[in-house]
């Protein structure tokens, strides 16, 4: 019992800060929907991973990517609007990977772990990969944090000063399908999303820069899924959900805190 | 002497099939001032994102000298609300430190370029702030104007020391004091940077004592292009900007909602009655 709250503490926290950094970048850049639909393809990957016995993390970073890469070519010079295209690839994707998952597995299919997660279920193995991969996004990150920001800020002035944009927005994607393949395993294919942007959106309130924005997200993540996995194991709750639900609270907490305190410094 | 930028017939055909421009030809010598008018969806700002290299030509051909830099100052910025940064942060991010440009209105007694030997960045800052950012510093980038935001975007295309600098209407919503300042500014930038500008401009008045020369277009096409003084001669120029129509443009501009509209008499180019009209752009 013990190592089970220590693996999902350890992978847990590992992963709450890749995504922390990256759910600000997606609350910047309003890829909300965007993050969606890649989460939504996830379950494309596993079916992929389950016929070629590749890795299960590596399958669904490589459909997440492929999707991302699909997406941003239709988005260019296409008659739709890019919320009715996400929406079509996002759950038009998650009803496919459903259809081929129950073709290839009719029987010993457990869609929930996918859908909302199961962090109890992760291995040692699981762990160190999700520490190597998290180490190198987080270095890449860093490497190329300032050429991001600007591309956030701005992508044509970033274009016009220099910035290789399209190298930059390739890695970027990669990193996006990579934290999404990781975070699968933590809070499920439903709930990615809210694991990218709650934290992000509770460190707004706090940050005054970027970086401060994007460790303090990273920091909030780590919180929550200490949180949720504590009131699973007090209550016998879902881990995903209560790991969501406590960054949730933490949320609403800070965002009613700091009203009062905004009006107060905006009284002074 | 070579063209830092030319463009050789370049037509630009819009997704929906319209004609944005139709065989422009124009090069940009260095130190040069190049004043773009024209009226609204005559294609000025189109010509302004080619030469950025935002927007590709569907023909004809756009060719930079080999390691130019650009500064380009579009006509707004829509900063990401959710993202936490100061205007100091913004002009710092992604450059080797900056000294914000000293600029002097009068750059006789100031030596060369590149010489500034400024020990930090601060005391820059607070002997000369042509661009009057010093107040802004501390601002988060959201709550700029639309003029203090420019001024914040040309700061830091200057900090990149750009040969060719491209300024899509940079005095819109900038009042006539601050016009004056600006087409000043323009000329102190060009003789300490050296650098060539492309000016998109509504206000015929200051492009035409401010530049070397001037490019009026009107649907996509060049309608004349030379020294202010040819220019304003021209038939075609006078058609679109001339006596007369001058003051019904901008009561044109008034009446289509531009809410900025001033009337002002000045005394800037003589005894000039100047009139500018805010239009809402496209």
């Amino acid at each position: 019992m013990d190592e089970l709250i220590i693996k999902a503490l350890l992978g847990g926290s590992l992963i709450a800060l890749f995504s922390g950094p990256m759910g600000c970048f997606v609350v910047w850049r309003q890829l909300a929907y965007f993050g969606d639909a890649l989460a939504h393809s996830a379950l494309l990957g596993v079916a992929l991973s389950l016929a070629t016995q590749l890795p299960t993390t590596l399958s669904i970073a490589f459909t997440a990517a492929a999707l991302a890469l699909i997406l941003l070519k239709l988005r260019r010079g296409q008659q739709l609007a890019d919320d009715t295209l996400l929406g079509i690839l996002s759950h038009g994707s998650l009803a496919l990977g459903l259809v081929v998952l129950a073709l290839l597995e009719p029987t010993t299919m457990n869609w929930m772990d996918y859908l909302f997660g199961d962090i109890l279920a992760i291995s040692w193995v699981d762990i160190g990969g999700a520490a190597a991969l998290a180490a190198v996004a987080l270095g890449l990150l860093a490497w190329h944090w300032q050429p991001l920001v600007l591309i956030a800020i701005d992508q044509e002035l970033a274009s016009v000063e220099g910035v290789p944009v399209a190298r930059l927005e390739l890695l970027f994607m990669l990193l996006l399908a990579l934290v999404i393949a990781l975070a699968i395993k933590i809070v499920g294919v439903l709930l990615i999303t809210a694991m990218l942007i709650i934290p992000a959106a509770t460190a707004r309130v706090f940050a005054r820069g970027p970086a401060e924005m994007a460790l303090l997200a990273a920091l909030i993540g780590v919180v929550s899924v200490w949180g949720g996995v504590a009131g699973a194991f007090q209550w016998d709750l879902p881990t995903g959900p209560a790991i969501v639900v406590t960054a949730l609270l933490l949320f609403l907490l800070t965002t009613l805190i700091n009203r009062p305190l905004a009006q107060l410094s905006a009284r002074n | 002497m070579s063209s830092l930028l030319s463009l050789n017939q370049v037509t630009v055909i819009a997704a929906n099939g319209s004609q944005l421009l139709a065989d422009v030809n124009l090069s940009i010598e260095p130190g040069q001032i190049v004043s773009v008018i024209g009226p609204n969806g005559a294609g000025k700002s189109t010509l302004i994102r080619v030469m950025a290299g935002l927007q590709a030509a569907s023909k004809g051909e756009v060719l930079r000298q080999t390691g130019l830099r650009l500064g380009y100052v579009p006509q707004q910025l829509v900063v990401p609300r959710n993202l936490p940064i100061s205007t100091r942060a913004f002009l710092q991010l992604n450059q080797p430190p900056i000294k914000p440009p000293s600029l002097d209105a009068n750059p006789t007694h100031k030596t060369k370029v590149g010489k500034s030997s400024a020990p930090s960045e601060e005391i820059n800052i607070d002997k000369v702030d042509p661009l009057a950012l010093k107040g802004l510093w501390s601002k988060p980038l959201q709550a700029l104007s639309g003029g203090e935001m420019r001024r914040v975007l040309l700061a830091r295309a200057l900090a990149g020391n750009p040969h060719l600098l491209l300024l899509d209407e940079p005095t819109a919503g900038v009042d006539l004091i601050g016009q004056v300042e600006f087409y000043q500014l323009l000329a102190s930038i060009r003789d300490q940077y050296h650098c060539a500008i492309v000016i998109i401009s509504h206000d015929l008045h200051f492009v035409m004592s401010a530049t070397d020369r001037v490019l009026c277009l009107d649907q996509g096409l060049v309608c004349c292009h030379g020294a202010p003084e040819e220019v304003s001669e021209h038939p075609e120029y006078q058609a679109l900007f001339g006596e007369g129509t001058e003051k019904a443009f901008a009561v044109f501009s008034h009446a289509m909602g531009g809410h900025q509209h001033a009337h002002v008499h000045s005394h800037a180019h003589g005894s000039d009655h100047i009139e500018t009209g805010e239009s809402v752009h496209g």
